[in-house]
């Protein structure tokens, strides 16, 4: 066992402090496990159909596409924070920028995966890019989020190749440099593929004129959803971010970023939640008052089938929209370590809860006189494959923390925050 | 060759809900028998018959049964523009919305923008019990697992129809050669198909009566697939919620 120590701190950066060997695999043990079992239940669908899903006909999207694109909106720190770097030269941000690719990474790579068990023919899945439709948001959203997969491993390489022992290859050294000097280009590469795939995530839903609950009016061939996903995603990806940094440092008891770092965070997202938030405020009102009725449908009679109540609308822009954006805008709440958190957490959630309503509630609701409010319950297979992608996302985030340079102010920070 | 603009007028006064327009259906274009697990949910039906009640008890109740299947929409076809590999047009020369399931990636994305629930997902292998095979029609391609289907207007017998119009050297379908299954097998005559595109038609006519109706009409979706009641409570069921919810209840 001391072999396999001291062979793993070889990999490890020199003037870091990490958890012993045996501590860390046995806090892998767990996630390998649930990967595993979400591993098995991924296989029963792929193999027996999607017959193993509570998924129906009236149900067509369910957990799958919900956590989809919610991952795929928090995962939005890392073309924001690239673009805020490179582009906008936000230099106090370079402190997040390496960990803000590997989440990203793997948020997108976790929900492409998903996707794949998602679709009824995953073997087809290149009929997209041979017979794409223009028309249609869901091959943007296809071509995109590829081509966004592809610029967040060529950024993940060279954070890959600072690896201590990596980088004692001489080709690997060349090749990271070569790759470093291109990212700036693939910052900005990502966040125009983001802003468009970000967006036809919203344009999903909102060009289905069939499900007025979820159509939206907008500008040129994009429904405002478009607009307001872009945004929320832009909002959230950056408290998302604050929220992995300070986990990780309450998981490993050390201070890994300056507190400014956070506070920076917090204040974009404040700002950009505020506009948000203004932004959604003004889409309902023209959708209740115009978009709605003109289609036939009196839009408060989607708010008679409970639990989905007026509180669910209230609730995603008042208390996750309003509140954590005057809580991260306000100098007082902003530069406390609690209120900063709770507010990032809000956001977040907010995030989910506007995702959970355009993809579960707008399925749930009636269309025709005749129709019922349907329910919709994941089968097992569906929770414990979505659990594959939070056990890999840990597992990758854990090998990447352990062995990889992603926080560069942690060696000139380099102390404890708690005892441990 | 003229444009066509097929489509039908069901008439729900006549319709007794006897499900006879399923069953051709199903037979006609091999659908396969539920699977052991299937729910109502899980099925395939492209044509299904949806008992509706006015809610009321006693004397006062009335029910009408309606023939569901996809409405052909004209207009801003919901399906179509979603489809990422396109598997489903309107096909310009009949109006018919055709899928192709050979090439859907059963995304699904079109299930969700239907607004009438006409699409249906092959959540399990399509299994025929030892023999019944032999009712297979020939002239349809039985859809695999994972992949999206639905009404397509017998299409079928469209190609037969203009297959044999072309060996007799004529250019127009002879309307009498194409009649999908539900119509013929309808015992009541509830359901009048043909061309909307020719005025003269009987089909065009019962949808300009003031007693036809489409579903969801305001969506702007056009679709080509119309109803006719003298019922103004039945005429009703073509707005969303124009009868409060407690008044129309599913059968």
């Amino acid at each position: 066992m001391a072999s396999y120590a001291v062979a793993d701190r070889r990999w490890i950066e020199r003037g870091v402090e990490r958890t012993s060997t045996l501590r860390f695999a046995l806090w892998l043990v767990p996630w390998a496990l649930l990967l595993a079992l979400g591993v098995y239940a991924a296989g029963l669908c792929l193999r027996f159909g999607l017959n193993q899903t509570n998924m129906d006909n009236r149900f067509p999207f369910g957990l799958w596409i919900f956590l989809d694109l919610s991952i795929i909106a928090l995962g939005a720190g890392a073309f924001f924070t690239g673009f805020l770097v490179y582009i906008l030269k936000f230099k106090e941000l370079k402190a997040v920028l390496n960990t803000a690719v590997v989440v990203g990474f793997i948020c997108y790579s976790g929900a492409v995966g998903i996707l794949m068990i998602d679709v009824g023919q995953p073997l087809r899945a290149w009929f997209t890019f041979w017979h794409p439709n223009t028309h249609s948001m869901l091959t943007e959203v296809t071509f995109c989020i590829t081509c966004y997969l592809v610029v967040l491993l060529f950024e993940y390489i060279p954070v890959l190749l600072r690896n201590r022992q990596l980088r004692r290859v001489p080709s690997f050294l060349i090749f990271e440099h070569r790759l470093h000097l291109l990212v700036p280009v693939l910052a900005a590469v990502g966040t125009l593929l983001s802003f468009f795939h970000q967006g036809s995530l919203g344009g999903l839903y909102g060009v289905l004129r069939g499900r007025p609950f979820a159509f939206r009016e907008g500008i040129a061939i994009w429904p405002s959803t478009f607009f307001l996903f872009i945004l929320s995603a832009i909002a959230a990806g950056p408290s998302f971010l604050l929220l992995i940094t300070s986990l990780v440092e309450k998981v490993t008891g050390r201070k890994l970023v300056e507190f400014s770092v956070l506070c920076r965070l917090g204040r974009i997202s404040g700002l950009l939640t505020a506009v948000y938030v203004a932004a959604k405020a003004v889409d309902t009102l023209a959708w209740l008052n115009r978009t709605s009725p003109s289609l036939g449908f009196a839009p408060w009679e989607f708010y008679s089938y409970k639990p989905f109540g007026t509180w669910l609308m209230l609730a995603e822009i008042v208390l996750f929209g309003l509140v954590p954006a005057v809580l991260l805008l306000h100098p007082k709440t902003a530069s406390r370590r609690g209120w900063l958190i709770s507010a990032a957490l809000l956001v977040c959630g907010g995030i989910l809860l506007n995702r959970f309503i355009l993809t579960v509630q707008t399925l749930a609701l009636p269309t025709l006189a005749f129709d019922e409010f349907v329910s919709y319950l994941p089968s097992w297979q569906e929770v414990a494959s979505f659990g594959a992608v939070v056990a890999y996302g840990v597992i990758v985030y854990s090998l990447s923390y352990r062995y990889l340079p992603l926080f560069p102010q942690e060696k000139r920070e380099g102390y404890r925050v708690s005892g441990r | 060759m003229k444009k066509r603009r097929y489509g039908m007028v069901i008439d729900l006064d006549r319709c007794t809900g006897c499900g006879a327009c399923s069953v051709a259906c199903a037979a006609e274009n091999n659908v396969p028998p539920a699977a052991p697990r299937a729910t109502e949910r899980t099925g395939i039906t492209p044509l299904r018959v949806q008992p509706v009640s006015n809610g009321a008890s006693g004397p006062a109740r009335r029910e009408v049964f309606i023939p569901l299947m996809c409405m052909q929409c004209g207009e801003h076809t919901p399906c179509v523009s979603v489809c990422p590999q396109q598997a489903v047009e309107v096909d310009s020369a009949t109006g018919i919305v055709t899928q192709m399931p050979q090439r859907c990636l059963g995304c699904r994305y079109c299930m969700t923008a239907c607004p009438y629930h006409a699409r249906y997902f092959n959540w399990w292998d399509p299994e025929w019990p030892a023999g019944m095979e032999k009712t297979l029609n020939p002239g349809v391609a039985t859809r695999m697992r994972g992949v999206v289907e639905k009404c397509n207007l017998c299409h079928s017998r469209l190609h037969a129809a203009e297959d044999k119009a072309a060996a007799a050297n004529q250019r127009e379908v002879n309307p009498a050669d194409y009649v999908p299954a539900c119509v013929e097998a309808c015992p009541t005559g509830a359901i009048l198909f043909g061309d909307l595109a020719d005025e003269t038609s009987a089909v065009a006519r019962a949808a300009r009566a003031p007693q036809a109706f489409r579903l969801l009409e305001k969506l702007g979706t056009e679709p080509k697939v119309y109803y006719r009641s003298n019922r103004p409570w039945v005429r009703a069921l073509a707005e969303p919620r124009t009868v409060p919810a407690k008044e129309v209840q599913r059968g």
